[in-house]
């Protein structure tokens, strides 16, 4: 996903900046006395300037962002969306602490399309562990200039010298006449104002917020059912509707036998074919509901030459997991290192294994919905819960068959997201909502069932890895070739050139730490026929399980302790031997086992590394085994994302990543069978429930390097340590997930 | 029919064996309460019905006539729920939140009918599902509401 920027940005429309005329004072008056300069966002999200626009600067118009309200509250646009991972509270933190503001004053709403803010790298999303690392910079500095503006005013109003005036949280002060005044009660003169540039910034010792344990500004409002997700949206005059998908990707409807008896159901408005879909629209969601799953539909086979992506009739997961294993060879290089095949063929002993992880629903709690209007001003008004507002826009356009800038995209936060609200062929509803508004001529709110979430999620793919090592005669590994083979998210949906390797196919895999003189990397690319998508850690998810359960098996084969075995080939990189040393220290000081807890059970530990996102992490597992079962005690956990915004934010994302990769290593799996998924619902498709959650323990250590990723680097260290600790009770290798498929036996007895 | 939400009486014209959560979000426009699954799986839709915890998207219209609903819209108006309220608060329990009305509802019910809740009381009856792992605060915060 790292390189996902470079693949897309072709495909980006450069921003249109071509110049309108717009009045200040209608604009201001229209946006009562708060914070702007002469330049407004249209509803369909372009931003207008002035006279002769000059290309926007994404990150850098204080008003795209600020609004400093007549309370002095500010209501803030975040380029980024809130989905459980704290950001809106990170970016209240960051620019608050500039701009002199504490972080409880600030309402954040995710901003609309435009080019103010495509911060990464001319582009938009929120995914990649992203958000914070690459806009921690350009955020300091608007809410530094939205001061400076304040300042300003303040000055030119009192005819003081500006560095006679100091702020206090929401306040500019002119000590030497003590008198204050109201950041609210600026923000109309303020408006007048250019954007200075250059202000200085404050000084990382003199942060009150960032860096602090700051309460998260949604708490409240989440316990106490008031926050709004896409689903709890409504509009005057919306019908409801619900949709029966084809099992089968592909498949059209034809007859509906039963049409005139569900159109006379309770509260039917009218029935609607869609590509691969039956709607129904009513007059509630449960009547909506209730009538679609009444509808008797005969389905056929796709027409010859759909642009829908068709499941083969005859695709099971289990026949796919077999074509993946049935490749040989190394696959196209991605990394090397030294010469792997002569020091295999030097090598005094020759490790192999093989690996395999399934494919995993997002199975995040709110069941995606849209809602659709058309407006009598030729714009269309989009609600849908999305991480990429520009590339929805687009899309949305495109569905509708007008220009882009027609379409008001709002982005509501997010029930949990995990990856799951890109733009995915087949996967959202919004195209199906905008096409029902469309056939009624009125608003449509469609809402998926669980059911229909299972069947059209896009899926983290499956994936299985070869790995051959060579140990010299003292058990030390020389040698490491290994092969991933199966098909990335990242150029699922970007673009994959055929003669590279696409990274999230090999994340995790590639860019290990560990100081092995020769090795390799390649990947063998074979299309997964299910629509995949990104999965919080993306390739990481699998990558580093495959990776790290056979560092086990090395250390094993060699007869040296994994911990080590790690720490010895970590000598000449202080950064992660500091770390793999400090979640030992957290564990209480590294013991494998197995050993006898207080409770009577027999317990054993396991280790892994990840270096995903930007981040380095160390985890260590404890876990027992019961009915055959791994029970997971403990988890410690040392991230270094080189420096933070928010520790307590940290722990909760670590705790959160925690529970997803153990859910994944002990329960996940979707399968499919004669084409279609097997589970529809959570009873199919169990999730780690409350009574398998581990404790959590985190160290966070801030090394001081280049700042990384928050959201996903928790997850991948979970599953390799899980299995490299259960492993060493069964005396066996478990090289398979979910454990789930495994009845495990203690080698004890 | 005649329904009591929150000490309101709603008489709704509706088919009696609509599920209690379709009701709320979508007749009266009470959204606090969360479809997750719509089978009584994940707990997303937790309300009181007399003090019970209960799935509203498995529980029809006609089964809660005479009964008194209380949902996470008058959460604060009870003194126990005020009491989670303020400890999901303390614990910064919710990441994307959209359990958390379920989580709050089956808590505030436990506490009504056990003040003072084992762990094992508190695992048995916090059973809904947390997709973002939040178990461990959502136990801490129970725990904190206890003690309150």
């Amino acid at each position: 996903m790292n390189e996902m920027s470079p693949l897309h940005k072709r495909t980006v429309r450069t921003p249109d900046a071509s110049p309108v005329n717009l009045s200040r004072r209608g604009f201001l008056g229209a946006s009562l006395g708060a914070l702007v300069l002469g330049v407004s966002l249209t509803p369909g999200g372009r931003a207008l300037a002035q006279g002769a626009a000059p290309a926007i600067v994404p990150g850098t118009r204080v008003n795209a962002y600020i609004q400093i309200q007549p309370d002095s509250t500010v209501l803030f646009r975040s380029a980024f969306i809130e989905g459980g991972q704290g950001i809106f509270t990170a970016m209240a933190q960051i620019v608050g602490e500039e701009l002199d503001v504490d972080p409880t004053q600030f309402v954040v709403a995710c901003a609309p399309p435009g080019p103010d803010y495509t911060l990464i790298g001319g582009l938009r999303f929120t995914g990649g562990s992203m958000s914070v690392r690459m806009s921690y910079e350009t955020m300091r500095k608007l809410g530094a200039a939205a001061r400076r503006m304040l300042l300003e005013a303040a000055a030119t109003q009192w005819k003081v010298p500006i560095a006679a005036l100091t702020t206090q949280p929401g306040r500019v002060i002119h000590a030497a006449s003590k008198r204050s005044i109201a950041y609210g009660d600026l923000a109309k003169a303020a408006a007048a104002l250019p954007v200075p540039s250059n202000v200085p910034l404050r000084s990382r010792k003199d942060f009150r917020w960032i860096g602090k344990p700051v309460a998260r500004i949604d708490i409240r409002d989440k316990s106490t059912g008031k926050a709004t997700y896409a689903i709890d949206l409504k509009v005057d005059a919306m019908l409801y509707g619900a949709v029966q998908h084809g099992a089968r990707l592909g498949m059209e409807p034809d007859a509906l036998s039963n049409e005139d008896q569900v159109k006379a159901m309770p509260g039917v408005h009218s029935v609607h074919r869609l590509p691969g879909a039956v709607a129904v629209l009513a007059s509630s969601w449960w009547r909506a509901r209730r009538a679609v799953e009444t509808l008797e539909i005969t389905w056929t086979e796709a027409a010859p030459g759909s642009t829908v992506r068709v499941m083969p009739a005859d695709y099971s997961s289990e026949a796919h997991l077999d074509d993946l294993k049935a490749h040989t060879g190394d696959g196209l290089a991605f990394e090397t290192h030294g010469a792997v095949g002569p020091a295999l063929a030097g090598a005094a002993r020759i490790v192999e294994a093989s690996y395999d992880a399934p494919h995993l629903a997002h199975a995040q709690l709110e069941p995606p919905s849209a809602i659709a209007r058309f407006n009598a001003d030729g714009t269309l008004e989009v609600w849908a819960p999305n991480q990429a507002p520009e590339m929805f826009q687009a899309d949305a356009a495109k569905v509708a068959g007008i220009a882009p800038e027609k379409v008001i995209l709002h982005s509501p936060i997010l029930g949990g997201f995990f990856g799951r609200h890109f733009l995915y062929q087949s996967a959202n509803p919004y195209p199906q909502a905008i096409q029902l508004a469309k056939a009624a001529g009125r608003p449509v709110k469609l809402v998926w069932t669980r059911e229909e979430e299972f069947l059209r999620d896009a899926l983290r793919p499956m994936g299985v890895a070869r790995f051959r090592a060579g140990l010299d005669a003292s058990g030390m590994p020389v040698a490491l070739s290994a092969v991933a083979i199966g098909e990335g998210a990242t150029g699922r949906w970007f673009g994959r050139t055929v003669d590279k390797v696409d990274s999230s196919a090999v994340e995790g895999i590639a860019g290990k730490v560990y100081a092995i003189a020769n090795r390799r990397v390649g990947q063998i690319h074979v299309d997964d026929p299910a629509i995949i998508g990104f999965w919080r850690s993306v390739g990481h998810s699998m990558n580093d399980f495959f990776y790290e359960t056979f560092f086990d098996e090395m250390a094993d084969a060699g007869k040296q302790d994994p911990y080590e075995l790690r720490r010895r080939l970590l000598a000449d990189s202080p950064r992660h031997r500091k770390l793999i040393e400090a979640v030992a220290d957290l564990s209480g000081g590294w013991k494998r086992g197995p050993f006898t807890a207080d409770d009577g059970t027999r317990r054993a530990r396991g280790v892994a590394m990840a270096s995903p996102f930007g981040s380095e992490v160390a985890t260590i597992v404890e876990v027992s085994l019961k009915d055959g079962e791994v029970v997971v005690h403990h988890v410690w956990v040392a991230i270094d994302p080189g420096s933070i915004v928010n520790p307590a934010i940290i722990e909760a994302q670590v705790n959160s990543a925690v529970a997803l990769g153990l859910s994944s290593a002990l329960l996940e799996e979707v399968i499919y069978e004669n084409g279609v998924p097997r589970a529809r619902n959570y009873d199919g498709y169990p999730i780690l429930p409350p009574d398998r959650m581990p404790k959590v323990h985190v160290r966070i250590v801030e090394s001081g390097a280049p700042m990384g990723g928050i959201g996903e680097p928790g997850l991948p260290g979970v599953p390799p340590a899980v299995v490299n600790a259960a492993s060493v009770l069964t005396g066996k290798r478990i090289r398979s997930l979910p454990l789930s498929r495994t009845s495990l036996a203690d080698a004890a007895g | 029919m005649d329904i009591t939400i929150n000490g309101q009486l709603h008489q709704l014209d509706i088919e009696p064996d609509t599920p209690l959560l379709w009701v709320l979000r979508d007749e009266l426009g009470m959204t606090g309460t969360k479809y997750g699954c719509g089978l009584a799986q994940c707990g997303a839709c937790t309300v009181l019905v007399d003090g019970q915890a209960t799935r509203s998207c498995v529980t029809p219209l006609e089964a809660v006539a005479g009964s008194q609903v209380m949902t996470i819209e008058a959460v604060t108006q009870d003194p126990v729920g005020q009491k989670v309220v303020d400890a999901w608060v303390a614990q910064q329990v919710a990441q994307c939140g959209y359990c958390q009305s379920g989580q709050v509802m089956a808590a505030t019910a436990l506490l009504k009918q056990t003040p003072k809740p084992s762990d094992e009381d508190i695992a048995a009856a916090m059973i809904n599902l947390c997709r973002c792992g939040t178990y461990n605060a959502i136990a801490a915060a129970v725990r904190h509401a206890a003690q309150a």
